[in-house]
């Protein structure tokens, strides 16, 4: 944790972004323009802290870079950060305090599905622009998606995507799943379980385990006693940290293999060492050898957060969140509203910010960033930051719905 | 049949665990008249000394010194902050201070440690199955239950025959005598909200070795502890074991068959022992109605 | 009628402008809406607590109730507000009133524990009806909806004219407990607080005033939740978690909760502080738990409570015989009676 607070954090931002600005004195701000104030909510205590934090280390560095080059349409960019405590009602009056108080003219954020959906509904009957950087449940950008929202994280069906054929070709098709009891594993299990049947595999059982579960020993003993050729865990979070330690611990690992769905480095780097092992989906990796900007954006990171951490996939979405926002602007040419929305339809994300080699882009149906999935495997005897092996990039639009099978309709105003 | 039998084990292994929270919960709810709402901090305490001091002392000294920690914490919090409101008639003050105490401990673990959860290591030679067909019994949950057995020994044997517990238990029925036969009733309670700390503090260094180490670990577990309590009947420790190994049991039952109610079952099981029974199984009259 | 103190005649005025000076205070309309919406939940919640002397501590029950009523008339049923508001609260008012024969019986802890457990099974149920509820991830898609009088149409859906909808069921809620509280029914109800058996001795069905606290409570308490459900367009599980509840007990107790204002004293100082300290700061939890430390320790009697006693004693029906009954019994009035009496004489 940093030792400092927020509002003194941004500053050290601002500063950050004032220096290389000093250097070239032909850029200036407009005279006399007030900042524009950008909104982020995110988890800074609580369940998802660890994953706030990351969210709004991505989004500081891209402040810096933003305002280095000069700011939004000349105007100097203020990020104003709020702790959600992952709690839907708090993140909802958080938003309302950004946007009446403070006159944030957008917000961002998110880690927990609950608080995107309730800020969307903010964001949405106040016309001001949202961009959820996680929550990945389907209806932000499906049945409940609004004109002004958009999202930078994938959607549950798309992490579903990355990864089952290559285990389905790998270790066979028949399958146990272990999945949250929430809208987020229901909608994940059964992309998985469609994806597995078009294949020929075979569903063996499915264990449906309530969010916050901290023993997951009856599902093992469960999953174990159908002998399947893969054991998918689809639980995320804390809740994968349990589950995967007790599968080791009972030596499951031995008999099959065992895969899911998303994982990220923050819960692989909360695993001991012998539980890090499997086949999961990362929306973001940080050793991309082959791709431009990644090296230079790692290091970057790690010369402005000087506490030996990595940037995650986390950060990356905070990061791509506010750049995308700028990027929207300048398209629109203006902040208005509509306008910036309009903008960021169909925009595509530059090489120094999508730091991944498959086109990037916000869809205009629902708004919904096609970017990447990383499918890979555990390193098993790696060291942080080192944990992961990135089988294969696969394109968001392969792995998305398509468009018209959303449930998403715009809501712009006539 | 095989399976339910593997679920009621392992729901017993759980149950054990309540069952440790809650004897520390009782003890401090029945001597010192504290709701400990902080309970769940000084779990969270003794699990992060153990994490911190595991690679100087070893798994084996960390398990000591740890709850050790949390029962020395334990004692300048009562001292400091819980011995003034002894005079107050009404325990729902040190229900608010013990929130606020809850609120605190968790924002410090955050900030010394971290957000990031934290892996336990525990012995190699712990972690891995006992036999092939009981692979779910590790070497590392029979030490749980063995611990827990051992020290609920000591403790009745504490309570039974020391001088110590024996003042313990009279000044849970009558502080009043207990005072007046010239027993210092303030070190009588700090010793006691001490003890309940060390039991909290061992309970989250266990707890580490399963679940790993999250600044929040502590505020899942405190509601089960309190149905544990409420479950066997305030006033009786035996009652509080008795408690925390029905609700384990009944929870790792549940979920062999409706895995969706295994949390809404304790809550349940407390309704229907509290509408037949409604001082709880082996609980006694009057003590806080 | 009760006579009115000069400082509540403030209040009212405070209330009235609120949306007038809260923005040069660096507040804004939606903080004002909660603290109302929580100070109708919370002096709700004391008629139970402070006055009758029952710890309810699952009185999020009947808030999340409300506001899943009224989302979910609002999402599935008909887009009007006040329909919402009066489904919602039905719901929550009717919940209380059926499951108030179990806990009218039952006693300090008791009572609170076994008014968590109803309130967790509730919430349970709204996490795992994912189809009608959005479990987890809440209930979403709804919006509250413009009211109609005649031709004349007054907009909610505009932040302040929201405040003043809200402001409008406050005062309804503040009658409504003021004329109830000064009722026979109102004094029967401090006197079983005070002493529930002197109270049981004298021939009154103690149990069924309980109920009728606790119905009456549950139900302004859903209405509360209505309010809240619309104030965001949104509701989630954790409206019905136990740690809501507690939150407003604390609110209550450290506001204090002999007074009939103390909750919303309290929820004053606990939604402002949350909303400050944690711009602030990352440290926030710590500050707010401080906050309650020296609460406890500087305001034996929460906060309100340092302000001068009642005026006027509420009397007690007074029956031939009383004076032994009392002679006999020890006072209890505490929601949460010390488990003996000798404790605090030891300790004194």
């Amino acid at each position: 944790m940093e030792g400092f607070t927020r509002r003194k954090a941004l500053k050290a931002g601002l500063a950050l972004g004032a220096a290389p600005f000093a250097a070239t004195p032909f850029l200036s701000y407009g005279q006399g323009e007030s900042p524009i104030k950008v909104g982020m909510h995110d988890p800074l205590t609580g369940t998802y802290a660890a994953e706030g934090e990351s969210e709004v280390r991505g989004a500081k560095l891209a402040l810096a870079e933003i305002n280095a080059k000069g700011g939004i349409l000349g105007r100097k960019v203020e990020l104003l950060i709020e702790d959600d405590n992952a709690n839907a009602g708090l993140a909802a009056q958080k938003a309302h305090k950004l946007i009446e108080k403070d006159g944030c003219s957008m917000i961002m954020g998110a880690v927990s599905s609950a608080t995107a959906l309730s800020v969307n509904q903010v964001a949405a009957q106040k016309g001001v622009p949202y961009m959820v950087t996680g929550g990945h449940t389907d209806p932000v950008t499906g049945k409940e998606c609004h004109w002004t929202t958009f999202r930078i994280c994938t959607t549950t069906y798309m992490l579903a995507n990355g990864l089952a054929g290559t285990l389905y070709q790998k270790f066979g098709g028949k399958w146990y799943f272990i999945t949250p009891d929430y809208a987020y594993g229901h909608t994940l299990q059964a992309a998985y379980a469609k994806i597995l049947q078009g294949l020929g595999g075979q569903v063996l059982g499915n264990s449906l385990s309530p969010l916050g579960t901290t023993d997951f020993s009856s599902y093992l003993i469960k999953a174990q006693s159908t002998n399947p050729q893969v054991l998918i865990l689809l639980v995320d979070g804390q809740d994968l940290v349990n589950c995967m330690k007790q599968a080791v611990q009972f030596g499951l690992q031995k008999k099959m293999p065992i895969g899911g769905g998303l994982s990220e480095l923050e819960v692989l780097n909360a695993l001991p060492t012998e539980a890090r092992i499997g086949w999961w989906t990362l929306e973001w990796y940080w050793n991309q050898p082959n791709t431009p900007h990644v090296k230079e954006w790692v290091d970057s990171y790690r010369k402005t957060y000087t506490d030996g951490s990595y940037p995650s996939a986390r950060t990356w979405f905070g990061y791509a969140g506010l750049h995308a926002l700028a990027l929207g602007a300048a398209h629109a040419k203006s902040i208005e509203p509509t306008k910036l929305a309009r903008g960021l339809e169909g925009l595509e994300l530059p090489p120094e910010i999508k730091l991944q080699p498959n086109k990037v882009y916000f869809r205009k149906e629902d708004h919904q960033l096609m970017s990447s999935e990383f499918p890979g495997e555990i390193n098993t005897n790696g060291k942080y930051p080192d944990l992961f092996k990135v089988a294969s990039i696969v394109p968001g639009d392969k792995a998305a719905l398509p468009a018209s099978e959303t449930g998403c309709k715009l809501d712009y105003p006539a | 049949m095989q399976l339910l039998l593997f679920n009621a084990f392992n729901g017993l292994i759980q149950g054990v665990f309540y069952a440790l929270m809650a004897l520390g919960l009782a003890l401090i709810l029945s001597l010192n008249s504290v709701i400990n709402m902080a309970h769940g901090g000084f779990l969270v305490i003794g699990a992060y000394l153990a994490y911190t001091l595991a690679p100087y002392l070893g798994f084996w000294g960390a398990l000591v010194v740890g709850p050790i920690g949390a029962a020395v914490i334990g004692l300048f919090v009562e001292r400091i902050l819980i011995r003034p409101l002894y005079k107050r008639p009404d325990p729902l003050y040190t229900l608010l201070l013990t929130f606020g105490l809850a609120l605190i401990i968790e924002d410090l673990t955050r900030t010394i440690w971290g957000a990031q959860g934290l892996p336990f290591q525990v012995p190699a030679a712990l972690n891995s199955p006992i036999s092939s067909v009981l692979f779910f019994i590790t070497g590392y949950r029979l030490l749980v239950v063995g611990i827990t057995m051992a020290v609920m020994l000591g403790l009745y044997f504490l309570l039974r025959y020391s001088r110590l517990g024996i003042r313990i238990r009279a000044g849970t029925l009558d502080l009043e005598t207990v005072s007046a036969l010239g027993v210092n009733i303030y070190l009588l309670r700090a010793l006691n909200f001490g003890l309940g700390c060390l039991l909290a503090g061992l309970a989250g260094v266990l707890a580490a070795g399963i679940l790993g180490l999250t600044p929040p670990m502590g505020s899942s577990l405190i509601m089960p502890s309190f149905v544990a309590i409420i479950v066997g009947g305030v006033g009786s420790l035996v009652g509080s074991i008795l408690g925390g190994l029905l609700i384990g049991v009944a929870a790792g039952i549940t979920t062999t068959y409706y895995p969706a109610a295994s949390e809404a079952v304790i809550y349940l099981i407390m309704l229907i022992v509290l509408v037949i029974r409604p001082r709880g199984l082996l609980g006694q009259e009057g003590l806080f109605e | 009628m009760i006579r009115r103190h000069p400082v509540e005649i403030l209040l009212w005025i405070a209330l009235a402008t609120l949306p007038l000076w809260l923005g040069p205070l660096g507040g804004y309309t939606a903080l004002g809406t909660k603290i109302l919406i929580y100070g109708i939940a919370a002096l709700a919640l004391n008629l139970v607590l402070g006055f009758t002397g029952g710890l309810s501590f699952g009185h999020a029950a009947y808030f999340g109730l409300g506001a899943y009523g009224a989302g979910m008339t609002l999402k599935y049923l008909v887009p009007s507000t006040p329909l919402a508001i009066v489904v919602g609260t039905l719901a929550g008012g009717l919940a209380a009133t059926l499951l108030g024969p179990l806990v009218m019986r039952r006693r300090g802890i008791y009572f609170a524990m076994i008014t968590i457990a109803i309130g967790q099974l509730f919430y349970f149920i709204a996490v795992r009806w994912n189809n009608v509820t959005g479990g987890e991830d809440g209930l979403a898609g709804f919006r509250r909806q413009p009211l109609h009088f005649g031709s004349f149409v007054f907009d909610v859906q505009n932040e302040i004219k929201y405040y003043y909808l809200v402001l409008f069921c406050f005062v309804i809620a503040v009658v409504i407990m003021r004329v109830l509280l000064a009722s026979p029914l109102g004094h029967t109800w401090v006197a079983i607080r005070e002493n529930r058996r002197r109270a049981l001795f004298l021939g009154l069905r103690t149990d069924l005033y309980v109920w009728a606290a606790f119905a009456i409570s549950g139900t302004i308490t859903a209405l509360a939740g209505t309010l809240n459900a619309m104030l965001f367009n949104f509701t989630s599980p954790q409206d019905l978690h136990w740690i809501l509840s507690g939150n407003f007990v604390i609110m209550i107790v450290m506001g204090g909760m002999r007074k009939f204002w103390g909750p919303l004293v309290g929820v004053t100082i606990f939604v402002v502080a949350q909303d400050y300290l944690s711009s602030l700061t990352d440290n926030w939890m710590s500050l707010i738990g401080l906050l309650f430390v020296l609460i406890v320790l500087l305001f034996p009697k929460g906060i309100l409570g340092l302000i001068a006693p009642r005026r006027r004693e509420v009397s007690t029906p007074r029956a031939p015989g009383i004076q032994q009954a009392d002679a006999v019994l020890e006072e209890d009035g505490s929601p949460l009676r010390d488990s003996t009496k000798s404790l605090r004489e030891a300790t004194k």
